[in-house]
């Protein structure tokens, strides 16, 4: 049985978090075909989420055809995801081309870069159905720096209190 | 059966003839099985709405309805645990919860009750009043639960509880929600409260409903939008002198919540009308920010849903 951890503060939305904890734990093999997932009402019992995130989250695993929903019993795992085990000739050749990159001085975040361009170069970047994947992001403030250090105190004021002065 | 938990329409409540208006022009529907924050600050009309739907208090104007009924007719149906959860101080737990299970016949469910209770090692032989603020709540959200509501009316229910016994109760009140599809209405001015937890909203702010909907669509509706000034409309042609260098871009035909310019930067929250122009930056509001930019702004246009269907009573 997995067990879904919720983050608050990733910037990714929830039912995404659910979405990609299943789909790790397919491709580390933690879920199989057969197994079934926790209910609704047991992730929110765990987590405090509102039931309809996990729902939309098995919707979306049962349109990749990953999971399916018995109506009554439970939403079971289809198929697992392709797993690439540890020992295998493709791993083989990402560790010594590592290996290359670190002898020619590159850092960790170069490395990430690099990867990450050639990856999509080669695969689609995977679009949100609803183009929505930072619904509660806290990130790219596009407003710059003005504006963080104003709610920097602004937020400190407004967590405790919602009340910035008479709103009539 | 309805599909509608909760519906006002043009609903108001003064206190005393002369007093000022605590909640007025209040028009929303609520669906079925939502879990509803009702959000805003001190004196919003958060808890004069709840008790306006709980039947404690009656409309000055317009009307509420709650599980297609008045509230009144509604009650035996409908859990409500006030902001000051009042209970009787000289009962202890156990007896509490029996006063429960006498005055709700047939619907009582004293596992659950017992349950939650027990979940914050309470013992049952200790009285009301020697609890702390936050025991309170617990027995009262065991009594208002234990009822087995179609509809949870909750006025700030999570104020006095731990982080843990918050993180616990919540999970307590969505696998209710999970499993009956329970109907939850609970109010609070701190959002990062609720916002994991609920799918709808209402925003009340100066006694008027400034929000309402699926937090989805609200969501949706607005953009977070940045383009440097002047990049979008140049200075007006007819050589009148414009305050801004380079004429400001124009945001007009978009609803504007919020704006600011800083530098040479423009920022805005916008409820876009049509599409944004290619060379503005665009991302999606969080909850909060949506939130806050609404309770900053009392002048913003407010944004409910048409006039809600009526309730067949």
């Amino acid at each position: 049985m997995v067990e879904y951890r919720i983050d608050r503060h990733s910037g990714v939305a929830t039912y995404v978090q659910i979405v990609q904890q299943t789909k790790q734990a397919l491709r580390l093999g933690v879920l199989q075909a057969g197994d079934k997932l926790p209910t609704a009402r047991e992730v929110v019992e765990a987590t405090a989420i509102n039931p309809n995130t996990v729902l939309k989250a098995y919707r979306e695993l049962e349109r990749d055809g990953l999971v399916e929903a018995r109506r009554g019993v439970g939403t079971f795992v289809r198929r697992g995801l392709n797993t690439t085990p540890a020992d295998s000739p493709l791993r083989a050749e990402l560790d010594a081309w590592a290996v290359r990159a670190r002898e020619a001085a590159l850092d960790r975040d170069d490395v990430a870069a690099l990867f990450t361009a050639v990856l999509d170069e080669h695969f689609a970047v995977p679009e949100d159905p609803d183009g929505r994947t930072d619904r509660f992001s806290r990130t790219d403030r596009p407003d710059g720096p003005v504006r963080h250090s104003r709610t920097d105190m602004q937020d400190r004021h407004d967590r405790h209190d919602l009340n910035p002065g008479d709103p009539s | 059966m309805t599909d509608t938990a909760m519906a006002a329409t043009a609903l108001g409540k003064r206190f005393g003839r002369r007093g000022g208006w605590a909640l007025r022009d209040c028009t929303f529907r609520l669906p079925a099985g939502r879990v509803c924050a009702v959000v805003g600050p001190n004196g919003a009309g958060k808890s004069t709405l709840l008790a306006l739907a709980a039947g404690l208090l009656a409309p000055s104007e317009g009307r509420v309805t709650v599980l297609g009924t008045d509230p009144a007719s509604a009650r035996a149906r409908v859990g409500y645990v006030a902001q000051d959860k009042p209970l009787y101080p000289q009962l202890s737990v156990a007896e509490t919860l029996r006063v429960g299970a006498d005055l709700n016949p047939g619907r009582w469910d004293a596992e659950t009750a017992e349950r939650i209770v027990s979940a914050g090692d309470l013992d049952p032989r200790k009285k009301i009043r020697a609890l702390s603020g936050g025991q309170r709540t617990r027995v009262a959200l065991a009594l208002a639960l234990g009822k087995r509501p179609e509809l949870l009316l909750l006025d700030e229910p999570m104020a006095d509880l731990d982080p843990l016994a918050r993180h616990e109760l919540m999970g307590t009140l969505m696998a209710r929600a999970a499993q009956y599809g329970t109907t939850i209405v609970m109010s609070s001015h701190v959002v990062a409260e609720l916002e994991d937890s609920c799918d709808h909203l209402l925003l009340v702010g100066g006694g008027r409903v400034r929000l309402a909907g699926e937090i989805d669509d609200l969501l949706a509706a607005h953009t977070r939008v940045s383009t440097a000034t002047g990049s979008t409309v140049p200075t007006p042609m007819d050589g009148s002198p414009d305050g801004a260098p380079g004429g400001l871009p124009e945001l007009a035909p978009h609803t504007v919540v919020e704006s600011r310019v800083t530098g040479r930067q423009l920022t805005a929250l916008v409820r876009p009308a049509g599409p944004l122009p290619d060379d503005w930056r665009t991302s999606a509001p969080s909850l909060e920010e949506l939130v806050l930019a609404y309770l900053r702004n009392p002048q913003a246009a407010p944004l409910t849903p048409a006039e809600p269907e009526e309730a067949a009573v």
